[in-house]
């Protein structure tokens, strides 16, 4: 058995898209060549294209999001699949089915492509190894490990705004630590040759030896953002504002949240990004939030187009001849 | 058939933009061109240059606006061959609610492009006609299509791709290539 990349078939096409580590950069710059080409279908009199039409599509999950789920879902949708929603968390889980059971029954119910969130990390590997060739496996997030689709809408932003990779210097804000955001946005920001990724978080929000993954650790803020062209803000989850990672959403504030007067130290043409939902107050300020260089709503506009694209590759890929 | 004996598609070309004009001349009709990626829309684009302009000079143009189509959303051989990356997308800048429409392509054969392209069409509304006009005609159709204006009508062998160039000048041309996928049996894309 030859060790290959479960995300990738025989002939090296994108068969499953559960994370940016490890994806070449070609497949990330197909994906977002191909959103590109979505993007107008919103702007036609039918706001939808064929290219799905007859196939069914599972949205599983077992976590609940309302901005995810709901952009796949529009995703899906404008390419013509039935979509179907399950809440896990309130169905068969609690009854104590298991996640390849659950997945089972779905697949006899003829899913097509499943798209997985789960507060696990490896849930949506663990699936996509388990499933009948021929079917697909989105990962919309697995504990702390990885969401590849936010972090390809946020590459689709950043060159929508920057045009290149290679001349930027990124920095990405924040909880670190507990972040499947941040970990894929790290592995795309390199693999697509940005020369300088930072991360900018307390101590107690990094990772161990985050510097093996090629980025740049600061603690003092203000010289984390000297000369950035791009901004990536995490959200702060509500659990970690209290105990042991920090003492108050204020103090927090204080020395990490992004102010105006914070964001000057960034060059004057640097664009603000958030993956949402965000905590106004708590890593962001509200002027830096609705300002001008924010993009924070057109990242959800380009999340369309990047889901429609991702799903739109894996469905026309030919995983039948896959080794 | 060898590269020499292939016919000269500025000549070609020549002759469809005499067939177009004398016809929607002879009607006063006018409409919007709109060619098919890649071929369709250089072709499109040099007749918008050329059916854009009076003749004669008190008369208005015939072709009032230009767009482009890609079919990629429209293909009907995706569950067999997916998606390739896309690079061209549709650009219709115009009204297409009411308009007449020609429709603009290289090489007619299957036809399937052809259905594609008036799917993506009706995509931005309802024409009020379509029409078409193809550089070269190699019959095979596998649907009711057929094309108003034709440059030339060729009997090729099947095993054979022609293909229709642009060199650096924006001078056309034509060469003919071994059919990939030819050899397994498999259909040509549309």
């Amino acid at each position: 058995m030859i060790n290959r990349n479960p995300q990738l078939d025989a002939n090296r096409a994108l068969t499953h898209l559960l994370t940016t580590e490890g994806l070449p950069a070609a497949i990330l710059l197909q994906i977002l060549d191909t959103a590109e080409t979505f993007m107008g279908v919103t702007e036609r009199e039918v706001k939808k294209v064929p290219l799905l039409r007859g196939k069914s599509i599972f949205n599983l999950f077992f976590e609940p999001s309302t901005r995810t789920r709901t952009t796949f879902e529009i995703a899906a949708k404008r390419l013509s699949a039935d979509v179907i929603n399950l809440n896990i968390a309130v169905s068969a889980q609690s009854k104590g089915e298991t996640l390849l059971d659950t997945v089972n029954n779905l697949s006899a119910m003829h899913a097509d492509m499943f798209v997985v969130r789960h507060s696990q990390s490896g849930a949506a590997h663990l699936i996509a190894r388990h499933v009948q060739p021929g079917i697909h496996v989105i990962n919309a997030g697995d504990g702390r490990h990885a969401h590849p689709t936010q972090a390809l809408l946020d590459m689709f932003t950043i060159r929508h705004y920057k045009k290149e990779f290679h001349n930027l210097r990124v920095a990405i804000i924040g909880d670190i630590l507990h972040s499947r955001v941040a970990r894929s946005q790290i592995h795309a920001l390199t693999t697509l040759g940005v020369p300088e990724v930072r991360v900018i978080a307390p101590k107690t929000l990094l990772p161990r030896q985050v510097e093996r993954l090629g980025v740049r650790v600061y603690h003092d803020v203000r010289s984390g953002l000297q000369d950035v062209d791009v901004l990536m803000m995490l959200r702060l989850q509500k659990e970690r504002m209290q105990g042991a990672y920090l003492p108050s959403p204020e103090e927090y504030f204080k020395y990490y949240g992004l102010t105006p007067e914070k964001l000057a130290l960034a060059r004057p043409d640097a664009i603000v990004m958030h993956p949402g939902p965000m905590n106004r107050g708590v890593e962001i300020d509200s002027e830096v939030a609705d300002g001008h260089q924010s993009v924070i709503l057109p990242q959800v506009t380009y999340g369309i187009a990047v889901r429609m694209a991702v799903m739109a590759i894996l469905a026309g890929s030919q995983s039948g001849d896959s080794l | 058939m060898p590269a020499q004996l292939l016919p000269d598609a500025e000549t070609l070309y020549a002759e469809l933009v005499k067939k177009i004009r004398a016809d929607n001349e002879k009607h006063a009709k006018r409409f919007a061109l709109v060619g098919i990626h890649t071929g369709g829309a250089w072709l499109a684009e040099r007749l918008y240059q050329d059916l854009s302009t009076p003749q004669p000079p008190e008369s208005r143009g015939l072709a009032t606006h230009l767009g482009m189509l890609s079919v990629s959303f429209h293909r009907d051989d995706f569950d067999r061959i997916g998606l390739h990356t896309l690079k061209k997308s549709s650009d219709i800048s115009f009204p297409v609610d009411g308009a007449h429409i020609l429709l603009v392509d290289d090489v007619l054969q299957s036809g399937r492009t052809i259905r594609a392209a008036i799917n993506e069409l009706y995509d931005y509304g309802r024409p009020a006609s379509i029409s078409l006009a193809i550089l070269v005609d190699r019959g095979g159709r596998e649907l009711p299509i057929c094309a108003q204006y034709t440059g030339i009508t060729l009997a090729l062998p099947k095993v054979k791709s022609l293909v229709f160039n642009r060199d650096s000048q924006g001078r056309f041309y034509l060469s003919m290539e071994d059919k990939r996928g030819a050899a397994s049996g498999q259909d040509e894309p549309v």
